[in-house]
């Protein structure tokens, strides 16, 4: 019995182990999965229930319905023109404000760094916040979906750790052939920091793409500024109150005149529409934000 | 996530006495880090810190339309209102509950979840569950409700087909209309998006650890769990203390989108946050001087639980944050 112990131990343990890895991996991917299907599926057999991993009723309505609103299709641009524009600034203006930080020679290093650090604990409140958006007079315009949150200390704190890793000499050679820090900043170190800018672009991007509650304070009598989020959120809500009462709510939405297409089966398209440009990108950069995130918690 | 802790700086011949003109010369060559920074400084400052001028607001009677001459004074009203009221005593309740919840669940998952990930040999399967326990991470809080109401509907949902056919309930269970499972809700949802995100740093910090611990233990005759116990642990625990400090300082971060999103008539006393009551009170009630007060109580406890978990961690000699 004692001996049989070693050999059979291992082989029990995978196996569970094994088995509660597969688990976590199911309890992931079927919400996901049920999801896909359901857009998939006539809106009015989904009704029915007992849609689980594949349509029964194959049906490209959904999604004709989701293109065909003009509400959805401009929500949809709105949204991918916030991401990239406030991604490319965003990255531009962090990484530069990281350079001037990681530089040790400078004499505002250590300022600059508790200043933008702080914010991650501190903020005024929601209601001064508002005020200064309004005063700004960014309410009801573009401009605030870009504006207000270019910086994040995280981000900034990455970016920054992964230049001072970079040999010295480097940038010491560039003082010497005469650049200035802009320069070095520019050409020497942006063009060395490839993996940590992935990292970072992917973190500010999805923050972006996934953000409604801006529009839901700053711009939400905006039609034209809608997001696709904020458009999920508008239907998440009706559909909340429809699983109470499901006759109730059937024809309130605006795109329900086609038929097939239930507030359900749209939001279900419209999830995996707003989802599925995000869960093509991550995987790719895995490697590089697993490493952005032991940056951001290493001890120098 | 992050961890701030300042490299010496290089004392460049700083005597007291000459480190006035030397400031100035260092500064007198650094043009263009100045120029590059203090823009972007001043941005963060308008953002982030001059919205404290509006604190003034707590202590008025504040009126839109009129000037900060006009208004009217009234000391700490709002905040003696505050605390004697039951509606925010009762959100104040409900977001510390929720945030310890989400903690102390996220913290055992995490921790859990990347021991036994850790364990596995190969390497493709790891990766594989790797990638796909990051997913939700990625995914809006629209989404999730979504899918969190979807997967507890009471018409199809799958929790409750999957209850029904292990035979554990007989009826459905409105799980959303339960006001005494909202937290635990909460806290499952938080767990299903964050679990494989949380569990990155540890899996990190474990393979850090060096490899002729695990042998020398190996020789001593320790098993699998002991090895778990003794070696893999101590090893993550300097990230994990670091980690609990930040997570002190979000205390009455107990989320607002969630809350927002799942909560219900049904389920209000125990759904709402600090976060819910400002915007309720603030933007919708329009009573900003309430609002505003119920957000300073929040940054101040913030930023109290944050330095005095450093300063704990200091004196314990653990990892310290700033």
């Amino acid at each position: 019995m004692r001996r049989s112990t070693p050999q059979l131990e291992p082989v029990v343990f995978h196996t569970l182990n094994t088995l509660a890895m597969l688990m976590l991996a199911v309890v992931t991917l079927y919400p996901f999965l049920n999801t896909l299907a359901v857009s998939f599926n006539a809106g009015n057999d989904t009704i029915r229930g007992g849609i689980y991993l594949w349509p029964r009723v194959w049906s490209l309505q959904n999604y004709k319905a989701v293109f065909v609103s003009g509400t959805i299709y401009n929500a949809f641009w709105v949204s991918v023109a916030r991401t990239v524009i406030a991604t490319v600034i965003s990255l531009f203006l962090t990484s530069m404000l990281a350079y001037t930080v990681s530089r040790r020679e400078y004499v505002f290093r250590k300022p600059i760094t508790i200043i933008v650090v702080l914010t991650m604990y501190f903020n005024a409140g929601l209601i001064p916040y508002y005020f200064l958006i309004k005063d700004l007079n960014l309410l009801n315009k573009f401009l605030v979906y870009i504006i207000p949150g270019l910086i994040s200390a995280f981000n900034m704190i990455v970016i920054r750790t992964y230049m001072q890793q970079l040999p010295d000499g480097l940038i010491e050679s560039a003082k010497i052939d005469g650049a200035g820090d802009f320069r070095t900043f520019l050409y020497i170190v942006l063009p060395l920091c490839q993996p940590v800018l992935a990292t970072v672009a992917l973190f500010i991007a999805v923050g972006q793409w996934n953000s409604w509650f801006d529009t839901f304070l700053f711009a939400s009598s905006k039609q034209h500024l809608s997001t696709l989020q904020y458009e999920l959120m508008k239907l998440l809500s009706s559909t909340m109150v429809q699983s109470t009462s499901a006759a109730a709510m059937y024809g309130a939405d605006p795109s329900a005149k086609l038929t097939q297409v239930t507030p359900v089966s749209i939001r279900a398209a419209i999830t995996i529409v707003a989802s599925v440009p995000i869960l093509l990108v991550y995987p790719f950069l895995q490697k590089y934000f697993v490493h952005g995130l032991q940056l951001g918690s290493m001890k120098d | 996530m992050a961890v701030v802790t300042e490299l010496p700086a290089r004392e460049d011949g700083a005597s007291p006495a000459g480190r006035r003109t030397s400031f100035l010369r260092r500064m007198k060559g650094q043009t263009q880090l100045i120029l590059m920074s203090v823009p972007i400084v001043a941005y963060v400052i308008l953002f982030s810190y001059f919205p404290i001028w509006g604190w003034t607001m707590a202590f008025q009677q504040f009126r839109p339309g009129f000037s900060f001459w006009e208004q009217e004074w009234v000391g700490f009203k709002h905040f003696k209102f505050l605390f004697g009221d039951a509606a925010f005593l009762n959100v104040l309740r409900n977001t510390v509950a929720m945030s310890l919840i989400n903690m102390v669940l996220g913290f055992v998952t995490a921790i859990s979840f990347a021991i036994l990930l850790n364990e596995v040999r190969q390497r493709f399967f790891k990766r594989t569950i790797q990638t796909i326990s990051y997913l939700p991470h990625f995914l809006s809080w629209i989404i999730v409700t979504g899918i969190v109401a979807n997967a507890l509907s009471v018409e199809g949902g799958i929790v409750n087909v999957v209850l029904m056919k292990l035979g554990i309930i007989r009826e459905p269970i409105m799980w959303l209309n339960e006001p005494h499972y909202f937290w635990g809700i909460v806290g499952a949802a938080h767990v299903w998006k964050e679990v494989g995100w949380n569990a990155i740093i540890y899996l990190a910090a474990m393979a850090s650890i060096d490899p002729a611990l695990y042998e020398a233990a190996e020789m001593d005759g320790a098993n699998r769990y002991q090895k778990m116990l003794h070696i893999t642990l101590p090893g993550i625990k300097p990230i994990i203390v670091i980690l609990l400090i930040m997570n002190l300082g979000w205390i009455l971060e107990a989320g607002f989108e969630v809350q927002y999103l799942l909560g219900n008539g049904v389920v209000v006393d125990w759904s709402q946050t600090i976060d819910i009551f400002v915007l309720k009170y603030g933007l919708q009630i329009g009573n900003y001087s309430l609002a505003t007060a119920a957000g300073i109580f929040k940054t101040v406890v913030s930023i109290t639980m944050i330095f005095a978990a450093n300063t704990i961690a200091k004196r314990l000699g653990e990892e310290r944050l700033i």
